[in-house]
């Protein structure tokens, strides 16, 4: 059992320390893409006229190719894990973005119109009215907006040792190691469906009286 | 400013002017791939969810599989592949072609599945065989997301035939590879703004193809 997760000296990092990066670097940006996506979200649903463009901007980035996205940053931030974060922070706007402003429509005008009549101010409104309601469609695009970063992430082997188990996909083919190959493909996969089912987990713990809606009814 | 000066280096060098590493060779080796990879992933995928949709089944094996496409490392799948086959092009088309398919999918059985009943059933009533109905109200009334999968699917099959260069085959990516290996940066960024720039062309042809073949009465909601 051990023998399958102990690395050949080649692999710069132990399984574990694989794992930990691979998680750090896509979930990180995954999260910063969420902590961008919310106010431009905001602003887009608002002001329904910056939709349009914001749009068409992040799609026109996402269809940029993460490798060449990837080679073009080294000149900026040299080969670093910076150099794949950032790239995946701004993907991930492109699912995020959509999710944002779709989860905001998705609230109803009488639920708005009822918190103001009960003299909610903007920021409570939003924190505990609309955000709330958004979050189902909301927490889909977060979704899989951190599954496709973590598989995303493994092109950033072809640049150096930056790419979590897609490090492991480079170095089996030089070395002519399919173990590390599978090792790394299975691990990605594996951790994909984990992610994502916490991701549904944490929905469920926020969103309480969907759960109790659905026992009633 | 920095990015400018790579270019002119990249577009200035005498070995990308002609013969088999040069720049319009590679834009042609990049294209062929693509295009192959898209025709083959069209041809499995667009019957396939026309029929799935068409009979109003199977939505959860659809999301199931555009999921699945969204997890799926490709470059893992092509390493994978070409160490256990044998070095082929047909074994890099493979992984292009899947990664076409689900968008394709998704994309055409949610199309046609948002067809308006009413138009179907008064396509019926005017008795027309079903065959008829998906030709001639169902695929044209979906065709603006028809459209959007393909466009998908073929700016992610373009922006992963670079890969196919890692195996090692040719296409765009061959720059982005030697010059890695040959510490050569400026064709690097060669190869990254060349294959950014066919992804872009990419966009701008399916929106082109939108506009010609979209029915305007569509367009108008």
């Amino acid at each position: 059992m051990s023998s399958l997760f102990d690395m050949p000296s080649y692999v710069q990092s132990s399984y574990l320390g694989l794992v930990s990066v691979q998680l750090e670097v896509s979930l990180g940006a995954t999260l910063t893409g969420l902590v961008l996506a919310l106010p431009i979200g905001q602003l887009c649903s608002r002001l329904p006229r910056f939709y349009p463009p914001v749009l068409g901007l992040v799609t026109l980035l996402y269809s940029i190719p993460s490798l060449a996205l990837f080679v073009l940053l080294i000149d900026v931030f040299g080969e670093s894990e910076t150099t794949v974060f950032v790239p995946l922070a701004l993907y991930s706007l492109a699912i995020l973005v959509p999710g944002v402003v779709d989860g905001i429509r998705s609230v109803p005008r009488e639920v708005v119109d009822a918190a103001d009549g009960m003299g909610y101010g903007r920021a409570r409104r939003y924190l505990t009215v609309e955000l709330p309601i958004a979050l189902p469609t909301l927490m889909a695009a977060v979704r899989v907006a951190a599954v496709s970063s973590l598989s995303l992430m493994s092109i950033g082997g072809a640049i150096g040792n930056y790419g979590g188990f897609g490090d492991l996909f480079l170095l089996g083919l030089h070395f002519f190691n399919d173990r590390l190959i599978w090792v790394g493909l299975v691990s990605l996969l594996v951790l994909s469906i984990l992610c994502d089912l916490v991701l549904r987990g944490v929905q469920r713990l926020l969103t309480p009286w969907a759960r109790s809606l659905r026992s009633v009814g | 400013m920095n990015l400018l000066s790579y270019l002119r280096q990249f577009f200035d060098n005498p070995n990308f002017q002609s013969g088999y590493d040069s720049i319009w060779n590679r834009i042609t080796e990049h294209c062929e791939y693509s295009l192959i990879a898209l025709a083959i992933a069209t041809a499995i995928a667009l019957p396939l969810a026309v029929l799935s949709g068409h009979s109003g089944r199977g939505d959860g094996t659809v999301s199931a599989i555009a999921v699945i496409g969204r997890a799926m490392p490709s470059l893992g799948l092509l390493v994978l592949l070409s160490v256990l086959l044998n070095l082929s092009l047909t074994v890099t088309m493979i992984p292009l072609v899947l990664l076409g398919m689900p968008p394709i999918l998704l994309y055409t059985h949610a199309g046609i599945r948002a067809v308006d009943p009413a138009a179907v059933d008064a396509a019926r009533g005017l008795g027309m065989t079903p065959w008829q109905t998906v030709r001639q109200v169902e695929f044209p009334a979906a065709l603006p997301l028809i459209l959007a999968g393909l466009r998908s699917a073929a700016v992610q099959i373009v922006a992963t035939a670079t890969l196919a260069a890692v195996v090692p085959f040719g296409g765009l990516g061959r720059y982005i590879m030697d010059g890695l290996y040959q510490y050569d940066y400026a064709q690097v960024v060669g190869g990254a703004v060349l294959v950014s720039v066919l992804c872009l062309v990419t966009l701008l042809v399916f929106w082109l193809l939108d506009r010609l073949l979209v029915s305007p009465g569509l367009r108008s909601r």
